[in-house]
């Protein structure tokens, strides 16, 4: 119960953090990748001061084993960069430069009622589950 | 040569939106041990394993009910999408496979991995913001769209 509160809480100030930031807005975002034409650099702004906030709580998490309400710290221990991480990365942003939406704000886009964004959602979890299916066909084989 | 479009440029409110997002990944570190990556977080709703699923609907009905919450006490500000629907599918699958592939997206390995300074996250956020700054520039420069 504390672990989902504590889940809803971040949750709904993540998606706070992504309407304030101009993030949520997929035309601000295809601004930011548009080096080449009149460039817009906020979302640079948003990443940095994520990012300040996240040393100083990584760091502190990294000198300890259990949380602040007593579940065990779980870290990434995968350290490998091979072609999956790549290729993957490459595929997202391939999506994320056609239409200006990564996971998050197209969240929270389908929540403020967009139409386009329930259709993005909808199509994102259907690529999720596409590689579920993959991935148990795979390990069967 | 990089024209800044000045017009457009937000760095405080990007700077404070930042800073939230750092907060509630900083918070769910704090409070739950986990890493907020959003492309996990929902890719587990779909293989759910026992006692593990209940955590992930909240954070994302946090995440979907931001804007609703938002509208009690203001406007939202604009969210314009251009893309059509074929696109928007296209985009989708391509995110959806792509993240679980990648093991994340911008949360999971831009935010989070880039905070704990892990240079596989760094290798998958050169990876996305390459191709995204790439698949812009074909669509809007050398396509015309």
């Amino acid at each position: 119960m504390k672990f989902s509160l504590a889940s809803l809480f971040a949750g709904l100030v993540f998606g706070f953090g992504l309407i304030v930031s101009g993030m949520a807005n997929p035309e601000k975002v295809l601004g930011f990748l548009d080096i080449a034409g009149l460039w817009d650099p906020s979302l640079a702004f948003v990443m940095g001061g994520a990012i300040m906030v996240g040393v100083v709580a990584f760091a502190v998490a990294r000198k300890r084993t259990l949380s602040f309400l007593g579940y065990h710290i779980k870290m990434p221990s995968n350290t490998h960069i091979d072609k999956r991480l790549v290729l993957g990365g490459l595929m997202f942003g391939v999506g994320w430069g056609i239409a200006g939406f990564c996971p998050g704000p197209g969240l929270v886009a389908l929540g403020a009622g967009e139409t386009k964004a329930a259709v993005f959602v909808a199509a994102m979890v259907a690529g999720m589950a596409i590689f579920e299916v993959i991935e148990r066909n795979r390990a069967r084989a | 040569m990089i024209e800044i479009a000045w017009s457009n440029f937000t760095p405080w409110s990007a700077l404070l939106g930042g800073i939230l997002v750092g907060i509630a990944a900083a918070s769910f570190l704090l409070l739950n041990g986990r890493i907020a990556g959003i492309s996990g977080i929902l890719g587990g709703v779909l293989s759910p394993a026992k006692g593990d699923i209940a955590w992930r609907i909240a954070f994302l009905a946090g995440l979907i009910g931001a804007p609703v919450v938002w509208l009690l006490a203001a406007e939202l500000p604009p969210i314009e999408i251009k893309a059509g629907y074929p696109a928007l599918i296209i985009a989708g699958l391509l995110v959806g496979i792509g993240t679980r592939y990648g093991s994340g997206c911008t949360s999971g390995h831009g935010v989070c991995g880039l905070s704990r300074l892990s240079l596989r996250s760094l290798a998958a956020t050169l990876s996305f913001m390459v191709a995204g700054f790439v698949t812009v520039y074909v669509i809007r420069h050398l396509l015309g769209v």
